[in-house]
């Protein structure tokens, strides 16, 4: 048997990214031939595993309280015990940071191998590929994992969802007695956020180094209330201090495919192009025209930024009216 | 409190695409006309050691497993002013897996502590991931090969009472987590952590500070698996992405034509998602 994993927080309930993982999971359970089963760390939030169990062969509740809130030891300690007896080939899990530091500790554990940020994954003459960025975004690179299971966090919000399979899982809870930690997250502050998240985001509005300073930004926040736009921006500008962290847009900031991504004084570095290449329409305003963003732009304008937002802005104001 | 940074020495992400080439025999990126360079964030995570021992004292080593440069980060390293450089000097492929790397690097810190260069190791600070493959997978590895708690993305270090506090970035802000020593942490950037540019002075320093050379062999690792670094995984195929549009240059005879053609293009978009 070669069973397919999927891991799921239950505080995040069956979101864009879950629905993704389990999209990954059942490509690649319907080519492996196994079952695809979801382990749900956490209490689920309601609807979750009903939904679940319309998506996959079986669900895995841990439902103890002591995995409500996110310890890395913990986590990694119950997903160890349930897993081990799954004969899992593969285990999927979402583009969320926690994820991201679980899956190669969770391999080791298992024995396993561990590859990140997959596009896509597939079952290949009995063993799992997994297609990612590499170098920065300048190339494309298919991995065999070779060692049972492969764990894999997936980039589950640009994987399409899972389909109802018509039947109904089997249930069951599961409970972990949890070790003694030596590490601990004793606080947890969210970035104050109006607005949705960055990666839900229908329209963005981004910025880059060219803007030369904090104040610009402000211009461009204008720019994008005027049509109900997030903001993000470049690296440069978030490692110059000019906005926070939690805005950066590319290979180690937020992955984001709205349905309109407008690059102000950005270059289109491949890194950055690597957190916004999904996006359905890409247009641009920068002064050179040979910049590499437009080269995936469907519109652009030639142009220094300090002439074009205030009036673009003012313009955008008048036809949302 | 006795930090150990390690570093991976790569080719500089910052080569232009269309300098970009492949070499689809080795499955890698030809080396060209391109630097090789210290991955950022093993920059940043030098920086974050600096800066703890400027504000709390420490001691300080580097240590890369890396190829015929790799000194050449070191020395840099130097010249940043860590107290300590360990260069294990790489055999078999350019690109071992991370799995092979994370065995290596153990066991050098294993060695380190052995012979007192390094004194009992209280946090190993590694680089989030790589410019090149940019895969994240050793630091997690290496914290599993030493047994060690570990957490990703952090970005500020400071004392406390049992060990350390930490800060690390999540998708939705930050986390401040409390950790006995020893631990394993990968290090993301924040404004705060941009490398600091040596001083010419200690630049010229660094030539004569001491530098550890061991081998494969000298940490018993000696193996062709290890060599061949494809026992976790391989890449199989490696190709440039075709994806180009033909962007659409709004024109016009004045700039206010051309604002004009450009909002109503945006907003025709911002109008069909409501």
């Amino acid at each position: 048997m070669s069973n397919v994993v999927i891991v799921l927080f239950g505080e995040a309930g069956l979101d864009r990214s879950a629905q993704g993982v389990a999209g990954a999971g059942q490509t690649l359970s319907s080519s492996s031939g196994g079952q695809l089963i979801a382990v749900v760390v956490g209490p689920p939030q309601e609807g979750m595993v009903e939904g679940l169990s319309a998506l996959v062969d079986r669900v895995l509740v841990a439902r103890q309280e002591d995995l409500a809130e996110y310890q890395p030891g913990s986590v990694l300690q119950a997903l160890v015990e349930i897993c081990r007896p799954l004969d899992a080939a593969a285990v999927l899990l979402g583009s969320d940071v926690y994820s991201q530091e679980l899956t190669p500790r969770l391999a080791h554990r298992l024995g396993g191998s561990s590859v990140a940020d997959a596009a896509q994954v597939e079952w290949v003459d009995g063993s799992v590929r997994a297609t990612r960025s590499a170098y920065g975004g300048k190339a494309v690179a298919v991995y065999e994992l070779k060692r049972s299971p492969a764990v894999i966090w997936v980039r589950s919000r640009a994987i399409d969802p899972a389909a109802e399979t018509g039947a109904t899982a089997e249930v069951s809870e599961v409970a972990v007695t949890l070790e003694e930690l030596r590490l601990r997250i004793i606080e947890r502050r969210a970035a104050e956020q109006e607005g949705v998240r960055l990666e839900d985001a229908q329209l963005i509005v981004s910025g880059g180094r060219g803007l030369g300073g904090a104040e610009p930004f402000e211009e461009l926040q204008k720019l994008a209330s005027a049509i109900g736009a997030e903001m993000g921006a470049s690296r440069a500008a978030c490692d110059s201090g000019w906005v926070p962290p939690t805005w950066q847009v590319g290979q180690t900031g937020k992955k984001v495919a709205p349905e309109l991504y407008l690059a102000i004084a950005i270059s289109g570095a491949s890194q950055h192009l690597l957190g916004m290449g999904d996006s359905k329409t890409i247009a641009a305003i920068n002064t050179d025209p040979d910049a590499p963003i437009f080269k995936h732009c469907s519109f652009g304008i030639v142009e220094d930024y300090k002439n074009v937002v205030g009036p673009l802005t003012e313009k955008l104001a008048e036809l949302r009216k | 409190m006795k930090i150990l940074v390690c570093l991976k020495q790569i080719l500089d992400p910052d080569l232009p695409a269309r300098d970009f080439q492949i070499d689809s025999e080795k499955m890698e990126a030809k080396r060209g006309t391109a630097n090789l360079v210290t991955n950022i964030f093993c920059e940043n995570a030098l920086e974050t050691a600096l800066q703890y021992r400027e504000n709390h004292g420490g001691e300080i080593t580097a240590l890369c497993y890396g190829g015929d440069q790799a000194e050449d980060s070191l020395r840099k390293a130097l010249a940043m002013t860590v107290d300590h450089a360990i260069l294990v000097a790489r055999e078999g492929s350019d690109n071992p897996d991370p799995s092979a790397v994370a065995r290596v690097l153990a066991a050098a810190v294993r060695k380190a502590q052995d012979v007192g260069e390094a004194g009992e190791v209280d946090v190993i600070l590694v680089g989030r991931e790589s410019g090149d493959w940019g895969v994240g997978q050793t630091g997690g590895l290496l914290a599993e090969e030493l047994g060690l708690p570990s957490l990703s993305l952090v970005d500020d270090i400071q004392p406390s009472a049992d060990g350390l506090r930490v800060r690390r970035q999540t998708d939705v802000g930050v986390e401040i987590a409390e950790t006995r020593t020893p631990v394993v942490l990968t290090i993301t950037n924040n404004e705060f952590n941009v490398p600091r540019i040596p001083k010419t002075r200690d630049v010229m320093m660094s030539y004569r500070k001491p530098l550890s050379q061991w081998s494969l062999a000298d940490l018993g690792l000696d193996d062709d698996e290890i060599k061949a670094g494809t026992s976790f995984y391989e890449v199989r195929e490696l190709y440039v992405p075709a994806k180009e549009v033909n962007c659409e240059f709004i024109e016009g005879d004045t700039i206010a034509e051309k604002i004009d053609a450009l909002a109503t293009k945006i907003n025709d978009v911002a109008a069909s998602v409501g």
